[in-house]
């Protein structure tokens, strides 16, 4: 520890520390542009100049470590002379456009001009313009603003792991801009408009819609993936106009991934359903909420009266918050009805009733930059957690090594230190090969369950999973780790894989030799929390898959739409169409919907109360940033009235507040969840490490903008870069085996639906599969995202180009 | 795509860096890509690039700092006469006006005929021999004269 | 690489009277083929590097003749050469770097582009020394881009040296190892900066590093760098010769050694002179055949314009040495004079500096970019006769702004002028503010 003086007050500081962090401990502000604590000092704008003492020159306070007994003055006269001739310097070529620009209220150079500015300018010279950008739909530029900082250069190398902005040119005529006419492509490109400190970058969105000191903001939390991010709603006249992060430097630091950010596009869209809705004669028809609710619970009634309680279906997305899991799973209790399902994307359930407790992500999402050695399974990670995936490459560049098994290669801007690309029936051998090395390099021998060794035996380790299994135990190029923290995770495509089970054993099986954390990445915003409250079919009822496969004759669906939001999206369609009843809570009108009968108007997150539990099981309560559109309502009250409606006993909550004490039992959630989350299986599941199947199979990606139906609804996220129609996209190598060439037209089928699509070139995708992604409309008679899949060329339509 | 004597060349200059350091030969790479075509186009920058595994934009940030590189095409011959005070002094403008009117070519302006273009350009470390000015970049003439500009246009038709 | 075309120029040394030169870094001039090793050799290069290298001198023995020698940085700085060398780790696990700093960009310099044009071995021998010194194994020569023909003749010097076993792996038997590459730039001042030329080598623009931390322990690559200019690379081979104390005494105290002067502008003889330090600046006029066409000596700017103008009276009594320019108030940088006859307008000639340091900065920090072009935008104002009185206090305001604000010199480098101009000049500013147009130039 250092001793030093700041203005006059002695501060006691750690070794390394910067004057600015110093400054900042003690709450004494020095203005800065270029500095950003969680980005490479730059020392460029020279606006945080300090005094120090037995120095002859003013010096950066982001740039100078302290030494013991320095003496440091940030408003000494000489101090206050630097700061303003960098302002004045700033401001020269500055257009002082603040009445129209979008930063004005918001703007670190506005801020610290009223500080360290003067009223008039003494440059009387021409000034510089800087033609702007077109760097993608989300960003806006106004270059001539940018005071060339670099923050949003550094931002996109360092968090974003791939360089898209530069600064080109030199002298006064440097200007940020990425590469001739490429948008900025990453997934976390937003970023950069919070730390533009001037309106040099702006939300397109956004922009002039509204002054920032028009807003109200209100706190939330991201409904997306299953970061549970902290975000800030802000609205205007009770319309969602924009959503920043707030702070929680524990899950989400001061980031926002762009679906987090963009999404809010969707809460605005004119598919909203403002009223509800009632199929007559094969047409739509509005109605009021009692007349709905009469009907679609004289409907429900009708069905189980007639067919029995288990001919209803209760799909519920994972996307809805706990209070809705919570009473849609009541709701079907209060029928007798055990088909209640969340877990709409998977698709192998042999682990049902094998499990402890409820499957989390294992370990704290801030110790993911801690782990040494990492194993990442079926995971694309930056399409699934975007910004996660900047938390893993964090501990890359903090010297982890990191080991993927994937049916896909795409690149996820950090250094790999071991990669196997296979089929995904593959990976399960792959994993058996890690098993079978690691075994034989732990210090411990640990023992395996008889059952697994014997399925090891035959199994050959390559050397490629030797080595990645060396790189799990610890062992390194020039030092061996004795203890390393190794994490293991499972990520969406492991989830939606046939063969789940085999793949989940076997990573808990090299989980316990290596003494690893981790777990499942589960993909949406509350699947841990549906599993924490069981949203989930009784010991006799249907899983979601089986639901569909076998239909039944009413279901109540809650936000989703089936063919999109489901596994097998042909199955689910063409159950929608058989049953005889669907009721839908909904906050969209939707050609996904067309099956339905009748649709009741619920609020989406930013109009309800409600609660996320995140993949470390974190649960986040919210309330609603603005009022519900229309007539539409949260879904808990709808589901509340519904279940009165059926004469169902036990629905008296007044808020959503009782509805989540009941889920916890009326104890502190977070010792609930303590004791409820747990990785660990009862009894091991009889699996398969070797299937020789030679047939190809489909790799059904959900893109990240199409994951849910609220991001589908974001222009502008549909608008990038990342929002592909469906292709059979496959490597090189398979396109000569089938001899088929880019842009070909192809039959694609898979079980009884097929889709014609065009042939696209893709090298990340393993050899023996093929790329075709999900939760598109045109993809929505083809069946497993995860599943077999067949391609025929079509004969007429030779090497026409898509 | 970038020929094979250019390959050659840049794979000679790689082996003077670090094997995981290619980026480094970046500014050597971009020299000999300019001398085979005359300028660098942002699609011979990109093939730098991606040659030597670095981003786009950050090959285009070495290519625009450095004012010897050419980002748009400067006829057959550039040639760069030095401004600077030592060359001033020295009545580096009268070279500069018997070029200007010679070539009927301001500074920036490539000839009708694609021939010459002419460059103001920055001290060149070679004060002693004042006036002067570098031909395409990689040969220098000193001790300027009109008559000696004369014979050296000459030798370049 | 190189274009073809008829070569009008011989490569005739720039410098042809020897006369009252000490040679040190240049000695081979005196030989019919300066460059070539054979020369070299028989003038007793690389005996220094064989005896160093096969008796396995200490480290610490060579720090101490060099700083004996009180060898200061020749490329402007002058700071103790024998110092810089002991900041280097001693032991560090991985590769350590030697650079060397040939990227003359300042106008008036051009004395490293004759060492390695006219005596490149001198230079390998010292590095070589410094290499071995420093514990570095890999050597970068970093050569400024104009100079492209020189960059050839270093590079076939290079291959000359490594044939004969000077450099390369397990040097005179020993397991010493020693690989010297060259390296260019291609037209960026800034690169003269040792962080920025650092960062050039590493294949990025040229824009200087804060510092802390030192390419000592923090340079090429990240690893351990030792950045020297050339001149003083070249002297060490000398040093090592004849001793430290030798050298020291060539020169005068807290200079020591000969100095590369690099004589422009207005003078009869324009070229290098390697002269002893101290010596008066009226001796050196003398030598290079006075002030051309018989004119008289309005002032000379001593080191480069990153030091402050001298007018005529104060340099004729300062002597050419740290000491003796720090107390005519500039200072000697790398010992380039730009020297400047009565007819020389000041106003443009600052004018020209000006655009010089508009144009060649980096870009990176606030003072210096929007700095640089605000001065040189009001300087042109006052050339085109729009010029108002107080601007000669907003120029020195700004100017004193960029100076000591920036990342590096360059902020100080473009002040220095101005600030120096307008002190020692006023009366000319003044007069072309009120009449419009130069006091000294013929309407």
């Amino acid at each position: 520890m250092l001793n030093i003086e700041i203005d006059g007050k002695a501060l006691e500081v750690e070794n390394g520390s910067s004057i600015i962090d110093a400054a900042d401990k003690l709450g004494i502000a020095i203005p800065r542009f270029c500095y950003h604590p969680k980005l490479s000092v730059a020392a460029n704008c020279r606006m945080c100049l300090v005094q120090v003492e037995k120095f002859n020159k003013p010096l950066p306070a982001c740039a100078t470590p302290v030494a013991d007994g320095m003496k440091i003055f940030t408003r000494s006269k000489a101090a206050i002379e630097a700061q303003k001739s960098v302002m004045e310097f700033l401001l020269i070529n500055h257009p002082l456009d603040c009445p129209i620009c979008d930063q004005g209220g918001e703007c670190d150079l506005q801020d610290v001009a009223v500080a360290y500015g003067t009223a008039g300018s003494r440059y009387t010279e021409e000034k510089r313009v800087v033609f702007n950008k077109n760097i993608g739909p989300l960003i806006s530029t106004d270059m001539t603003r940018c005071i060339q900082c670099t923050r949003c250069v550094r931002f996109l190398q360092e968090v974003g792991g791939m360089m898209e902005l530069g600064m080109v040119g030199r002298g006064e005529h440097a200007e940020i801009t990425a590469y001739v006419d490429k948008s900025v492509n990453s997934e976390l490109s937003g970023n950069i408009i919070d730390l533009c400190p001037v309106g040099a970058l702006t939300s397109k969105p956004y922009r002039y819609s509204a002054r920032s000191w028009e807003l109200t903001r209100r706190p939330s939390i991201a409904p997306h993936d299953g970061l549970g991010s902290h975000i800030e709603v802000h609205v205007k006249d009770n319309k969602v106009m924009r959503v920043l992060p707030r702070d929680k430097e524990s899950i989400n630091e001061c980031w926002l991934s762009d679906r987090d950010r963009y999404s809010y596009e969707g809460l605005n869209s004119p598919d909203r359903l403002q009223v509800p809705m009632i199929k007559h004669n094969g047409n739509w028809v509005e109605t009021d909420w009692k007349t709905a609710l009469e009907f679609a619970a004289g409907q429900i009634k009708d069905i189980t009266n007639e067919y029995g309680s288990e001919a209803l279906g209760v799909l519920v997305s994972p996307n809805s918050t706990m209070e809705e899991g919570y009473l849609a799973k009541q709701l079907a209790n209060g029928l007798n009805c055990g088909n209640v399902d969340y877990r709409l994307r998977q698709t192998d359930f042999r682990l049902d009733g094998k499990r402890v407790g409820t499957p989390w992500m294992g370990c704290n999402i801030q110790e993911i930059e801690e782990l040494d050695r990492i194993l990442v399974i079926g995971s694309n990670l930056r399409n699934e957690h975007p910004l996660l995936a900047q938390r893993f490459r964090k501990a890359v560049a903090n010297g982890a090594q990191l080991s993927i098994i994937s049916p896909l290669d795409n690149d996820p801007l950090m250094d790999i230190a071991h990669k196997v690309i296979v089929r995904p029936n593959d990976m399960v051998n792959v994993l058996g090969q890690v098993l079978k090395a690691m075994s034989g390099l732990q210090r411990l021998s640990l023992c395996l369950p008889p059952s697994l060794n014997q399925l090891l035996e035959e199994i050959k380790v390559r050397p490629n999973t030797q080595a990645m299994a060396e790189s799990l135990a610890g062992h390194g190029a020039e030092v061996d780790l004795i203890a390393p923290k190794v994490g293991i995770f499972l990520g969406n495509m492991a989830l939606s894989d046939p063969r789940f089970t085999e793949m989940y054993s076997m990573a808990e099986a090299i989980g316990g030799i290596s003494g690893a954390k981790g777990g499942i990445l589960p993909a949406a915003a509350n699947s841990t929390g549906m599993h924490f409250i069981g949203v989930m079919p009784s010991s006799t009822g249907m899983h979601a898959r089986a639901m569909l496969e076998v239909p039944r004759k009413a279901y109540l669906i809650v936000n989703i739409e089936p063919e999109l939001d489901c596994q097998h999206a042909a199955l689910a369609k063409s159950a929608m169409q058989k049953a005889e009843c669907v009721v839908a809570l909904t906050a969209y009108k939707s050609a996904a919907l067309e099956h339905a009968d009748v649709l009741l108007p619920i609020a989406p997150f930013t109009e309800t109360s409600g609660t996320f539990m995140s993949m470390e099981g974190r649960v986040q309560s919210f309330t609603a940033a603005a009022k519900p559109l229309g007539e539409c309502r949260p879904g808990w009250k709808v589901l509340r009235v519904l279940a009165n409606t059926l004469g169902i006993a036990g629905f008296e909550y007044e808020t959503s507040e009782q509805v989540k004490t009941a889920i916890f039992g009326g104890e502190k959630p977070s010792a609930v969840v303590w004791r409820s989350l747990n990785n660990n299986l009862k009894q091991l599941v009889e699996i398969q490490v070797n299937i020789k199947h030679d047939g190809l199979q489909r790799i059904g990606e959900v893109p990240q903008y199409n994951a849910d139906p609220l991001v589908r609804r974001s222009p502008s996220l549909q608008k990038t870069k990342y929002n592909t129609k469906p292709l059979a996209r496959m490597c090189a190598k398979q396109m000569d085996q089938l001899a088929l060439v880019e842009g070909e037209q192809v039959l694609v089928r898979q079980d009884q639906g097929s889709a014609v699509l065009s042939v696209r070139l893709d090298n990340h995708v393993a050899m023996g599969c093929v790329r075709v992604a999900a939760a598109h409309e045109a993809s929505v008679s083809l069946g497993d995202l995860m599943g077999d899949i067949s391609i025929e060329k079509l004969p007429s339509t030779k090497g026409v180009s898509a | 795509m970038l020929s094979p004597q250019a390959i050659e060349k840049i794979d000679y200059e790689l082996t003077k860096y670090p094997a995981d350091q290619r980026q480094a030969a970046v500014m050597s790479a971009l020299r000999i890509v300019q001398t085979e075509r005359g300028w660098l186009s942002k699609d011979s920058i990109s093939e730098v690039a991606q040659y030597l595994g670095m981003p786009e934009i950050a090959a285009l940030e070495v290519a625009s700092f450095y004012n010897m590189y050419d980002l748009s095409p400067v006829g057959k011959y550039k040639i760069t006469v030095c401004t600077n005070i030592s060359c001033m002094l020295r009545d580096s403008d009268e070279i500069v006006n018997h070029l200007q009117t010679k070539l009927g070519v301001g500074f920036n302006e490539v000839t009708a005929d694609g021939k010459f273009c002419l460059k103001e350009g920055e001290c060149m470390g070679a004060c002693g021999g004042a006036p002067l000015m570098t031909v395409n970049n990689h040969a220098m003439h000193e001790f300027l004269t009109p008559e000696k500009v004369d014979e050296i246009l000459e030798a370049l038709k | 690489m190189t274009t073809k075309m008829k070569k009008l120029d011989t490569m005739k040394p720039v410098m042809t009277d020897l006369k009252g030169q000490t040679l040190v870094c240049l000695r081979t001039l005196t030989e019919e083929n300066p460059a070539s090793l054979a020369t070299y050799i028989k003038l007793g290069g690389y005996s220094s590097l064989k005896r160093i290298v096969t008796e396995k001198t200490k480290a610490t023995d060579i720090i101490t003749e060099v700083k004996d020698s009180v060898l200061r940085g020749r490329g402007g700085a002058g700071f103790p050469t024998g110092l810089k060398w002991s900041f280097m780790p001693r032991y560090f696990d991985g590769t350590k770097y030697l650079v060397c700093n040939t990227d003359e960009g300042e106008p008036g310099t051009f004395k490293d582009r004759d060492i390695i044009r006219y005596n490149p071995h001198q230079l390998i021998e010292g590095m070589a020394i410094a290499a071995y010194t420093l514990g570095a194994h890999v050597g970068y020569n970093y050569i400024h881009g104009e100079i492209w023909q020189d960059y050839e003749t270093f590079e076939a010097a290079l291959h000359e040296a490594k044939d004969a076993g000077y450099l390369g792996e397990n040097l005179f038997g020993t397991n010493f190892c020693f690989n010297l590459y060259a390296v260019h730039g291609y037209g960026a001042y800034i690169c003269g900066e040792e962080t920025a030329l650092i960062e050039s080598i590493e294949g990025k623009k040229g824009q200087p590093r804060f510092k802390p931390p030192f390419p000592a322990s923090y340079g090429v690559f990240g690893k351990p760098t030792n950045v020297n200019n050339t001149e003083s690379y070249a002297s060490i081979p000398w040093i090592m010769q004849h001793g430290g104390a030798a050298f020291a005494e060539l020169g005068v105290p807290n200079s020591g050694g000969t100095k590369l002067f690099s004589v422009s502008g207005h003078v009869e003889k324009p070229g290098n002179y390697e002269v002893k330090m101290g010596m008066p600046f009226s001796e050196l006029l003398e030598m290079v055949g006075g002030v051309w066409k018989g004119r008289k000596l309005k002032a000379v700017i001593p080191g480069g314009p990153s030091t402050a103008v001298l007018p005529a009276a104060t340099i004729m009594s300062a002597t050419m040495d740290y000491d003796g320019l720090s107390k005519a108030r500039s200072s000697l940088g790398a010992g380039s004079l730009i020297v400047m006859d009565e007819t020389t307008c000041m106003v443009k000639a600052l004018h020209r500096l000006s655009y010089f340091f508009y144009e060649e900065s980096c870009g990176q920090c606030t003072p210096c970019r929007e700095g640089t072009g605000w001065v040189y935008r009001i300087i042109t104002r006052i050339v085109n006769g729009q010029g108002k009185m107080e601007d000669l206090d907003l120029l020195t305001d700004v100017s004193n702004n960029i100076s000591g604000r920036t990342i590096c010199a360059l902020g100080e480098a473009a002040a220095t002028p101005v600030l120096s101009f307008i002190k020692h000049f006023r009366p000319e500013f003044e007069y072309y503010i009120q009449h419009g147009k130069s006091m000294v130039e013929p309407q």
